[in-house]
């Protein structure tokens, strides 16, 4: 009974039907390819991308130079030196990311006991001369006050989940 | 079982203890960890932060393994659930007013309260009132304080009580109002009060020059030994990057136990000074200009070839490291000369014939705390070797008799027997050994106690310090530069015989010992062999016309201080070249060559200290510009002088060879001579200039930031205006 069956299947090509199906059922269905960059998948609020720095409303560095980041990161990506600030706080000299050794893990952001060093959304960017992956602490402070809103934002909503 | 031991159960298991023994002593011998803040092994007990509370067996309630002594048959349990709840409870109580500012704060990482809070905290507090706030105090320079942080364990306090002997701090108030405070805001002006930053066990008292400027946690421990006096405390530097960050006490009971001196601490930022010599540099015509180290060592060799060999001088700092000293001495033989010192603050050379081999203590550092009578003569002991003035102190509270004889007043924080001060040093040590001297005074000092009829009190230190059974004699920094030190040398070495005392002395720098062993004197070469022709010493080096000098780590203005217009003097020889971390006026002004070489951070080395212990450490930070370490400058100069030999890879090697040749030399005191010293051979009031300030011993200290805003220091800074 079997071996009939088999010989049926093979001379009708009734597999290849069967998945040319699919095939057929697809093409009215609607399309799931994104056409990047007029088209954008969408993102979550942790979405883990470029780094920023961010600032208290009063325009205040948030980052304290407690180097939590820095001891948590495990590509050894960031580098911080610290110093007494002009106003006898505790503050950051030096704040460098490189980039090409960063693998976007988060864990600079979970370690910081005041958010100051967030991965934002933004994963547009490139380098086109050497030294440009180093993001130092000027660039990452610039992203922050750029992108505040955006950032806040994502922050806000994943609050919750905290 | 003797009656002094008695047998306690700690956590079920049966241990041998000491009649009297407080229950953490037991505990941490065994291995057994109980949880505290407040007790210090080198501290009284205060039981005060109750952190370390244990059960007992039938004890109604838990008790404080810090202030109960131990019985016999008792039952212990550190971590029974009534032990356990104790101690959580006290976390809870210290936790309450403790700041939540680890992130900033430079204990993090390091702190006892915060590793405690990990085993014992709650991760929750139940606190929701308000939390105390403390002002902080200025107390000077060295340490920074945040007084909300305090626990109030009153380490601190006890440390200026107990081993300053000096109470800076105190507390004031009591419960929450509690403070630890300094009464009238004053600097902290004691050579080891530092020490406090390692005592305090949270971050209430803090490393004020390394204030926020790295974690402990990624910094790396290397051990070095202090380049700074003759005691050669071990201490730990922590390196971030390559540079030093702090320096922090190595435990070492036979030296310095668990403290470090001010000096030691913080003389670090002297490495990183504006002054350091970033490059080979030399004159030409009046106008200095960089050159390269192939240039440098080429004019250095030209020049001391061309010199004739009985005119060229090497003078070196007694803190060189023993290996530098051994190919200096080792290129001085290639020279054939017999110039070359390392006494650079030695006022009277008159007696050098009679010098030991090696100029030493007498004892082990730590033999002088069990001393039961000492005479100090020509000392201010704290700002010269303040580890050994340290030891002093605990002698006197264990009831020795402490006797000084000195130029002047100093103050040393511990009762005296009796202290002599204001007169000659050579007339009242005469006085001393005339009342000890049984029958004729030997030759060489009798010329000196001549006529002297001893006073009483000079007949009471001589009555104290022949009734004692361990009695000793050490001379200091004062009486080796005071011009008539021969004098006071031998009238010290003859007290110490009558009395049937050990007789020693402090040195100059970090490694006078090994300057002595490796033969950097004009009169005795390697190992204390005497030199068929005896050269110049350091004073005649400075005040003769030679045609090369070379000084090695030192700077003419500030230390050869004794040798009068010694700056001057080095400026008017035909060629002076400087190996030097720092570059100077004076330098500018006196040499003609400088070469930057390594600070004690940057090199590998062995000091010998006072008690002729041979200390080696490696070199612990990255070189500042292109400085190398001095040995290996002189390697390639005597390359470059074609010396035999002088093919050394390593630092080690170097080592190897000086212990070949001189590790088997005995220091043995042949201070007596028999050539009758003159009656005073200098004057016997020393000046004012004599006692060099603790924070101006060398260069590096110098520089040190911190130190020269120190009470100390400023001080010292007013005298000379």
């Amino acid at each position: 009974m079997s071996k009939l069956q088999s010989y049926i299947k093979t001379f009708t090509m009734w597999e290849l039907w069967q998945g040319l199906s699919v095939t057929l059922r697809n093409m009215f269905k609607p399309a799931v390819t994104v056409h990047y960059p007029e088209e954008k998948a969408p993102q979550s609020p942790r979405f883990r991308g470029l780094h920023a720095l961010r600032r208290y409303p009063n325009g205040e560095e948030r980052c304290i130079a407690c180097k939590l980041c820095e001891a948590v990161c495990p590509a050894l990506a960031i580098t911080i030196e610290s110093d007494v600030g002009d106003d006898g706080t505790r503050r950051t000299t030096l704040y460098d990311i490189d980039l090409f050794k960063c693998i976007y893990c988060g864990f600079c952001e979970e370690a910081c006991p005041v958010d100051a060093i967030v991965e934002t959304r933004i994963h547009e960017y490139h380098m086109e001369e050497p030294g440009e992956n180093i993001m130092t602490k000027d660039k990452l402070l610039a992203i922050g006050d750029k992108y505040d809103a955006m950032i806040s934002a994502d922050k806000a909503a994943d609050a919750k989940y905290r | 079982m003797s009656d002094d031991t008695v047998k306690i159960e700690v956590d079920g298991k049966e241990v041998e203890a000491k009649k009297g023994q407080m229950i953490i002593e037991v505990t941490d011998r065994v291995g057994t960890y109980i949880p505290r803040f407040c007790y210090h092994q080198k501290l009284s007990i205060a039981a005060n932060c109750r952190m370390c509370l244990v059960e007992v067996e039938k004890a109604p309630k838990p008790m404080p393994a810090c202030a109960t002594p131990v019985m016999d048959g008792m039952k212990i349990f550190t971590k029974s659930a009534a032990a356990i709840s104790a101690q959580k409870a006290t976390m809870e109580f210290l936790l309450i007013n403790h700041p939540l500012d680890c992130p900033i704060c430079d204990q993090g990482g390091e702190c006892e309260l915060q590793d405690q809070a990990l085993g014992f905290g709650r991760d929750v507090s139940r606190y929701n009132e308000r939390k105390r706030v403390v002002k902080d105090k200025d107390i000077g320079s060295l340490v920074s304080t945040d007084m909300t942080r305090c626990i109030h364990c009153t380490r601190c306090v006890r440390f200026g009580e107990e081993i300053t002997g000096l109470q800076e701090l105190g507390t004031i108030g009591r419960a929450e109002d509690m403070k630890i405070s300094t009464y009238v805001e004053k600097s902290l002006d004691h050579e080891m009060s530092a020490n406090i930053i390692d005592l305090c066990p949270v971050g209430a008292l803090n490393n004020k020059p390394y204030r926020y400027s790295a974690r402990a946690w990624e910094m790396q421990q290397r051990a070095t030994v202090s380049p700074h006096d003759c005691v050669g405390s071990n201490m730990y530097a922590h390196i971030l990057r390559g540079t030093v960050k702090r320096i922090v006490p190595r435990e070492n009971e036979a030296i310095n136990e668990t403290w470090i001196s001010d000096r030691d601490r913080f003389s670090y930022e002297g490495v990183y000074s504006q002054d350091r010599l970033l490059r080979p540099r030399l004159k030409s015509g009046d106008v200095w200009e960089d050159v390269s180290w192939d240039e440098a060592l080429k004019k250095l060799s030209e020049s001391l070839r061309a010199a004739a060999s009985e005119k060229i001088g090497i003078l070196a700092s007694p803190s060189s490291t023993l290996e530098e000293f051994h190919l200096l001495a080792r290129l001085a033989d290639h020279l054939g000369t017999h110039n070359i010192d390392h006494r650079i603050r030695q006022r009277d050379f008159s007696d050098q014939e009679n010098d030991p081999t090696v100029p030493e203590l007498g004892s082990s550092i730590e033999a002088i705390e069990s001393a039961n009578a000492l005479l100090i003569v020509g000392s201010n002991v704290r700002k010269e070797a303040p580890i050994i003035g340290h030891r002093m102190r605990k002698a006197a509270l264990n009831g020795c008799e402490v006797n000084v004889v000195n130029h002047a007043e100093f103050d040393y924080h511990f009762d005296l027997h009796k202290h002599v001060h204001g007169a000659g040093l050579v007339e009242q040590l005469a006085g001393i050994a005339v009342a000890l001297a049984t029958s004729n005074l030997p030759a060489n000092i009798s010329e000196l106690c001549a006529g002297v009829d001893p006073t009483a009190t000079q007949k009471m230190i001589a009555k104290s310090l022949q009734s004692a059974d361990r009695a000793q004699v050490i001379t200091g920094l004062i009486a080796g530069r005071h011009k008539a030190a021969a004098a006071i040398r031998a009238l010290a070495a003859f007290i110490a015989a009558s009395a049937d005392a050990s007789f020693g002395t402090l040195t100059e720098g970090a490694n006078s010992a090994g300057g002595y062993l490796a033969g950097v004197l004009p009169h005795k070469a390697q190992g204390g062999t005497r030199r068929e022709k005896v050269g110049m010493n350091a004073a005649e080096m400075c005040a003769g016309s030679l045609d090369a000098v070379l000084l090695f780590g030192l700077e003419p203005d500030a230390d050869l201080t004794c040798i009068a217009n010694a700056g001057s003097g080095l400026a008017e020889q035909k060629f002076v070249a400087a190996l030097t971390p720092y570059s100077s006026e004076s330098l500018e002004q006196s040499t003609d060559l400088m070469l930057p070489i390594g600070t004690f951070a940057e090199t590998a080395g062995t000091f010998v200290n006072c008690e002729l212990r041979w200390q080696s450490f490696a070199g612990i930070a990255n070189p500042v510009g292109e400085a190398r370490p001095g040995w290996k400058v002189l390697r390639v100069l005597g390359n470059l002088l074609d010396a035999e030999g002088f093919d050394y890879d390593t630092n080690e090697e170097v080592r190897e060879e000086i212990t070949a040749q001189v590790g088997e030399v005995q220091s043995g005191q042949a201070t007596a001579g028999t050539k009758p010293l003159a009656k005073v051979n200098g004057e016997d009031a020393p000046s004012e200039q004599i006692d060099v300030p603790i924070y101006e011993i060398d260069g590096v200290v110098r520089r040190a930031t911190a130190l020269q805003l120190t009470p100390e220091a400023l001080r010292a800074g007013t005298e000379e205006l």
